[in-house]
């Protein structure tokens, strides 16, 4: 019933002259028609034989110019296009670049002193003097734990009753720790910075405090020493904005090129294109090379923007960075009209393309979740998403340079999974109806 | 009045289910999003390939990398020959984390000296090295003790003991089963309300709506009911997945969860509605979904915790819907939240419910075509 009503308006936008200001349509709307028709006629007067082959090639590089130039005005004439190329990266770039930091600090913790004494109040002023956290005090637990419970507080740290008593008669005085396991992320950090809070306060005070010097200082003998390579100040920002380059470019890539075709098919201009001479491969052409130059624009952008605004330092070389990008668009687009061409329905390829391409790109490929901790299943499942291997690649060429042993491999599984999807789309390509 | 709203309800039920495609939709991504993403989303690592290099050939040395090569954590433990294979094992991602242990490492412990060892970490993926630094230096903590304990040292002065309340075993599946219902119900509402008007735009149904006898305010509410009810069914479905398959804890009232769950779906959907009044085309509606997607879906808690961002952003997050519903449904799920938190956590929700569907109601009216 409504896919009825679909191709009778478009029939009558067709044939029928819309009024120059007719509101109804939009611009790019009205370009489509106004282009498809136009092929319709330029064929008829040249009458180009059926069997393609036998004409010159230079109509073959015409008809494909024709149509990269209206798939060039329709993504220019529309706004939504300038929302994913140019506001969603920007977007993103300032919300990972000020926004999410998988560092804590001021992590709002409640410390629990039962009873005040030297020790007591000297543990709790370290954890009032950590960067890492917010310290409310309370003297009873039941002040905090709601707090705990609603989530204003990530933990609590309690000094008990006996806290000075023990360490005075030389027992063990135990430290609890409480913390939120409904974020497990933010719990293990609270849980480790609180520990390390804990076991700097007893270094320092077991020269300086006559209860704990009393008995031999219990320093550790083997000391680890810790060197972060490539991003010594462990900036989560610097792994961050590289992948989200990679979302941005598999947006553009797959959810873009995936309501192109699906459009053709739902507004009937497909059936118009069929109607032309134009074969399988001018078509697709057609549709990747416009969608190719925008994806490299948004990453050009988005780089340019993580590089001089974000101060993300980038090392490898802007040749390798073109190249992988290249390789990546080369999977992600063709991915993006196979997925139209099966659906043929906008609903349906947008979340088909959520699924297959933006989730795996956040989820799976290594931009947040660490690949080597997930089962086995979804670890094998990783080898084929392109996502995996684009991540890397960037992360690699931003903050450690052009590192050949990762580069080569990465190349060569974008360039394999290419020629498999793009095999697959010239197959399931058909300009006829069945 | 009633029976035309109840018409287009059904018309609008009817269209979401009688094309096999988008039903699938409906019911098959989603449950493959929360089987695949519940297990990947680890925060854990697990599974680390790590490199040592042993420049020491004592027993002190041989014990502390047996130590390495025991723990769950580290799945493979790779010899370097020497440091000059430091760099290409890090480089390449080969290992995310390499132990270096000097030439005098022995020899100093059994003098009774502290000894450095190093541990260098791939900045690359800081979130995990900083993790995995963690195991390494409890390794060596443990260690540490043994030794003490070994030359009858002192006891230590005082003990840190960590609890973890809510999920005591750590399972992440109780975190992401919550996280994914708030987000895979946002999705679809948002979807299928951002499409709904769009499409009908697009393939001119919906002039045809217009010169029906329905009221601006009839359209609203026939395509916001509809919406609620898909939004409510998956998400009985996703919490049955999680409860039933996951085996996650419902602790808290469903009664509350299913009331607020109402309230944040005629918020989403009030943005979904009024993105659509906005677009022209389904295209300008999807992209426009997700461009309010993402940085919402970020900014909500779910992967940082807002407390961590600057001033002004936690500002903007005030005005994010799904951050309220994430400690909502994740505070009943886990920890059986009162009562009066839910409603601190439901008003904003409520507020921006009415103005998103004002605002979508007065554009439908101001802006035909």
């Amino acid at each position: 019933m409504t896919a009825a009503t679909d191709s009778n308006f478009d029939c009558r936008t067709d044939f029928q002259s819309v009024p120059e200001n007719g509101r109804i349509e939009k611009p790019s709307y009205r370009m489509t028609a106004a282009t498809d028709s136009n092929f319709d006629r330029r064929t008829d007067f040249q009458s180009v034989p059926e069997n393609g082959r036998i004409e010159k090639p230079s109509y073959r590089w015409r008809r494909i110019l024709a149509l990269v130039r209206k798939e060039s005005f329709q993504i220019l004439r529309d706004p939504s296009s300038y929302l994913m190329a140019g506001v969603l990266p920007l977007l993103l770039l300032v919300i990972y670049g000020y926004g999410v930091s998988l560092d804590l600090c001021r992590i709002a913790v409640g410390v629990v002193v039962e009873e005040a004494s030297p020790e007591a109040d000297s543990l709790a002023d370290s954890f009032r003097n950590s960067r890492f956290f917010a310290v409310r005090l309370a003297r009873h637990r039941a002040e905090v734990q709601g707090d705990l419970t609603s989530g204003r507080l990530k933990g609590i740290i309690v000094l008990a009753a006996d806290f000075a008593d023990r360490l005075g008669r030389g027992d063990t005085a135990p430290v609890q720790i409480l913390v939120d396991g409904s974020d497990p992320n933010t719990a293990g950090l609270v849980e480790n910075y609180a520990q390390g809070v804990w076991l700097n306060w007893l270094q320092q005070e077991g020269i300086s405090r006559s209860s704990l010097a009393v008995r031999p200082s219990a320093a550790p003998l083997v000391v680890a020493e810790p060197r972060v390579w490539f991003n010594p100040d462990v900036d989560s920002r610097n792994f961050l904005i590289p992948g989200s380059v990679a979302i941005i470019m598999t947006l553009i890539g797959t959810l873009l090129t995936a309501l192109v075709v699906a459009r053709e098919w739902e507004r009937g201009t497909m059936e118009a294109l069929m109607a032309t001479p134009i074969g399988r491969l001018e078509f697709l052409l057609g549709k990747l090379i416009p969608y190719f130059v925008l994806g490299m624009a948004a990453m050009g952008l988005s780089v340019a923007a993580a590089v001089v605004v974000f101060d993300v330092p980038f090392r490898g070389s802007v040749g390798m960075l073109l190249l992988v990008s290249a390789a990546f668009l080369a999977d992600m687009l063709p991915l993006g009209l196979l997925i139209s061409t099966v659906t043929r329905d906008q609903f349906v390829a947008s979340q088909v393309a959520l699924l297959s391409a933006f989730l795996p790109a956040f989820w799976l490929s290594g931009f947040i979740f660490e690949i080597d901790s997930m089962p086995l299943p979804i670890r094998l499942l990783t080898y084929v998403l392109p996502a995996r291997y684009f991540v890397s690649s960037l992360q690699t060429l931003f903050l450690a340079g052009d590192v050949a042993s990762v580069l080569v491999p990465n190349l060569i599984a974008l360039t394999i999974i290419a020629v498999v999807l793009m095999a697959a789309l010239v197959r399931v390509t058909r300009l006829r109806l069945e | 009045m009633g029976q035309r709203i109840l018409t287009l309800i059904v018309k609008e039920l009817l269209a979401a289910w009688r094309d096999p495609r988008s039903r699938f939709i409906l019911v098959g991504p989603p449950l493959i999003e929360l089987v695949l993403f519940t297990y990947a989303a680890t925060e854990d690592v697990t599974n680390v390939r790590m490199g040592v290099v042993n420049e020491d050939y004592g027993t002190a040395a041989r014990d502390l990398v047996a130590r390495f090569e025991g723990s769950p954590n580290f799945a493979e433990v790779r010899r370097l020959r020497g440091e000059a294979d430091i760099a290409p094992a890090i480089d390449s991602r080969s290992v995310l984390m390499v132990l270096h242990i000097g030439p005098d490492f022995s020899r100093r412990l059994t003098a009774g000296e502290s000894s450095q060892v190093q541990l260098i970490l791939d900045g690359r993926r800081s979130n995990a090295s900083q993790l995995v630094a963690g195991y390494a230096q409890a390794i060596l903590d443990a260690y540490n003790q043994e030794l003490a304990a070994g030359r009858r040292g002192p006891q230590p002065p005082s003990a840190a003991v960590t609890r973890i309340w809510f999920n005591p075993n750590r399972e992440i599946t109780w975190n992401s089963v919550p996280s994914l219902v708030v987000i895979l119900t946002t999705v679809m509402g948002l979807v299928v309300t951002a499409l709904s008007v769009a499409r009908e735009r697009e393939l001119g149904t919906f002039e045809q709506l217009l010169v029906s006898p329905l009221q601006p305010l009839e359209i609203i509410v026939g395509k916001t009911v509809p919406a609620v009810l898909i939004g409510l069914g998956e998400a009985t479905m996703i919490i049955g997945a999680g409860v039933v398959g996951f085996r996650v804890p419902m602790h808290g009232s469903l009664v509350l969860l299913y009331a607020s769950m109402l309230v944040y779906l005629a918020a989403v959907i009030g943005v979904g509605l009024f993105i659509s009044s906005l677009a022209r085309t389904q295209q300008q509606a999807i992209l426009g979904a997700f461009v309010f997607m993402v940085p919402a879906v970020t900014l909500s808690g779910f992967a940082s915790p807002i407390e961590n961002m600057p001033d002004w952003l936690q500002w903007v997050t005030l005005a994010n819907p799904i951050r309220y519903f994430l400690v909502i449904v994740k505070g009943l799920f886990l920890k059986d939240l009162p009562a009066a938190e839910v409603l601190r956590n439901l008003w904003p929700l409520a507020v921006i419910a009415v103005v998103t569907l004002t605002a979508s109601t007065w554009l439908f009216r101001h802006r035909t075509g």
